[in-house]
C-alpha cells in the first residue's frame, strides 16, 4: 500500500497536470454550446466595466464614422417615413395588431468583439436591468449580427454570426427558398448557406434575408448576397457561399429584437415534439 | 529581498495580462499572426520553481485571459500544456554546468540564441494546442498550422523586444 502511495507521490506533478487539463476541457465543453449557461465570461461586473472603459476610449476615435452611419440610417428611415405618410387621407390601412405587438426593439453598444477565432463572441453594454434576455436577436442597419447568449445585471454576452456553432434560419429573397446560414470559420466577410435543395435556382447576386421561421428575428432582415453557387459533392444540397452585408470589424452600435411570443411558439413546437435548429 | 521578489513577480504577471487584454486582443497581423505576450510571464518564471506551483500559476493566468476572450478553458488548457513541457525542455537545453541558482531564463542572463531555442518550441506547442482546440470541427489543418507558425514568430519577436526594453540588466533583484 505504501508503495502505491509512494508511486503516486512521485507522479504528483503529472497527475496535477492531467487534472488541470481535464478541468480545462470540461470548461470548454460546458461553455461552448450556443445555449449553454455561461458562468465566467465577459458579462461579469468587473470584467464588463473594464471592457466598457476600454471601449469608451477606443470608441472616441471612431466617433466620426459612427456619426456618419447614424446619419445615413436616419436619412433612410425618414425616407421610409415619408413613404408611409404618402396616402394620409384615401384609405386607412389597419396594421395587424398581432404583428405590431410581436417584436420589441432595443439599442445597445458593443464593448468587446472578436472576428479572428472560430467561436467569436460579442459583449454588449446592456443587461437584465435594461430588459435584455438570453435568446434575443441582434442586428444593425447593415444586417444580422448575432444572438444573445447570457446576461448579467448590466452586461450581456452574445454569439456572433461569425461562430461555427450558430445557425440562422434564412431564405433567398427572390424565390423564398429557405436554408440555414452558418459560418465556416474562414473569412469574416463570408458565410455558407446550408440545406438549400438542388432544384432551387439560386443565382449569384441574390439577396439572402432572415426567414422569420425561428421566432428570433423578424422576417426580412438582410444577411448577405450570394457570391457563388456550386453543385458539388453533396447529392442533395447546393453549396452556396454568401458575402455578408455586415462588416464585423466595424460593428459598434446594434439593435436587439425580442419576439414577445417566442415562449408560446417554442412551447408549441416542444408540445408537438419538433426539434428546431436555431 | 523576498518582498521585492513578490512585487517583481506580481508585476510580471499583471502587466503582460493587462496588455494582452486591453491592447493585443483584437490584433491579428494579416489575419494569421496573433500575439500571446502573456506567455512571457510563464516563460520567465525562475528555473528553480517547482512544477506544481508552475502548473497552477499557468492555469490561473490562462483562465484569466479566457474570461476576457470568452473562450473559457482554451487558453488555460494550452498554457498548462506549455507549463508541463517547460521543465523537460529546460533540462534538455541546459548549458554545461547547469543553471545557476535563482537564474531567470531571460535574454540578459542567458543570451539571445539560448532564448530563441528555449522559447520558439514552447510557444509553438502552445499555439498548436490553442488553435487545434479553437478551430476544432472546422477541419482546417493548413489553417491551424499557418496560424500557429506565424503567431509563434510574432509572439517571440515581441517577447524579445519587451525584454530588451523593460527587463533590468542587473542580476539579483
Amino acid at each position: 500500500m505504501l508503495r502505491i502511495f509512494q508511486f503516486l507521490y512521485s507522479l504528483r506533478s503529472f497527475l496535477i497536470f492531467i487534472l488541470l487539463e481535464v478541468l480545462a476541457i470540461w470548461l470548454i465543453v460546458a461553455n461552448n454550446s450556443p445555449q449553454g449557461g455561461a458562468f465566467f465570461n465577459s458579462s461579469t461586473a468587473v470584467v464588463g466595466s473594464l471592457l466598457n472603459t476600454q471601449s469608451v476610449v477606443v470608441g472616441f476615435f471612431s466617433l466620426a464614422e459612427a456619426n456618419e452611419a447614424l446619419l445615413s440610417e436616419n436619412a433612410h428611415l425618414s425616407e421610409e417615413l415619408k413613404m408611409l405618410r404618402l396616402f394620409p387621407d384615401s384609405v386607412q390601412i389597419e396594421l395587424d395588431s398581432v404583428f405590431a405587438a410581436t417584436f420589441e426593439f432595443k439599442g445597445a453598444r458593443i464593448i468587446s468583439n472578436s472576428i479572428r477565432f472560430a467561436q467569436n463572441h460579442l459583449t454588449l453594454n446592456k443587461g437584465i436591468n435594461d430588459g435584455i434576455k438570453p435568446g434575443m436577436g441582434i442586428f444593425n442597419a447593415e444586417g444580422v449580427v448575432g444572438r444573445v447568449k447570457s446576461v448579467s445585471a448590466n452586461y450581456a454576452v452574445a454569439i456572433s454570426l461569425l461562430n461555427t456553432g450558430l445557425l440562422i434560419s434564412s431564405k433567398i429573397k427572390s424565390n423564398n427558398a429557405f436554408g440555414s446560414i452558418n459560418w465556416d470559420g474562414k473569412s469574416s466577410r463570408q458565410a455558407r448557406m446550408l440545406y438549400v435543395p438542388r432544384h432551387v435556382t439560386a443565382l449569384v447576386g441574390d439577396t439572402v434575408v432572415t426567414s422569420g421561421y425561428n421566432a428570433v428575428f423578424p422576417e426580412g432582415i438582410s444577411i448577405g448576397i450570394i457570391s457563388s453557387v456550386i453543385q458539388s459533392g453533396d447529392p442533395n444540397y447546393l453549396d452556396i457561399l454568401v458575402d455578408l452585408t455586415t462588416d464585423f470589424s466595424k460593428v459598434r452600435y446594434v439593435y436587439l429584437v425580442e419576439n414577445t411570443e417566442a415562449n408560446e411558439q417554442d412551447s408549441l413546437s416542444l408540445q408537438s415534439k419538433i426539434q428546431d435548429e436555431f | 529581498m523576498n518582498f521585492k521578489r513578490l512585487i517583481k513577480y506580481s508585476f510580471l504577471i499583471l502587466i503582460p495580462c493587462l496588455v494582452q487584454i486591453l491592447l493585443l486582443k483584437n490584433i491579428a497581423l494579416f489575419g494569421v499572426a496573433f500575439c500571446f505576450i502573456y506567455l512571457l510571464t510563464i516563460l520567465s518564471l525562475p528555473t528553480t520553481i517547482p512544477q506544481i506551483p508552475l502548473l497552477l500559476t499557468s492555469f490561473g493566468i490562462g483562465l484569466l485571459i479566457d474570461i476576457f476572450y470568452d473562450t473559457l478553458g482554451m487558453h488555460a488548457l494550452a498554457a498548462t500544456f506549455l507549463a508541463f513541457l517547460r521543465p523537460f525542455w529546460l533540462k534538455i537545453i541546459s548549458p554545461i554546468g547547469g543553471y545557476e541558482d535563482t537564474t531567470d531564463p531571460s535574454i540578459s542572463e542567458m543570451g539571445i540564441r539560448w532564448f530563441l531555442t528555449y522559447s520558439l518550441p514552447l510557444v509553438f506547442a502552445f499555439c498548436l494546442v490553442f488553435f487545434l482546440v479553437n478551430q476544432w470541427g472546422t477541419g482546417e489543418v493548413v489553417n491551424i498550422l499557418n496560424k500557429s507558425f506565424f503567431s509563434t514568430i510574432f509572439t517571440v519577436i515581441l517577447a524579445i523586444i519587451v525584454q530588451l526594453l523593460f527587463f533590468k540588466r542587473s542580476r539579483g533583484i
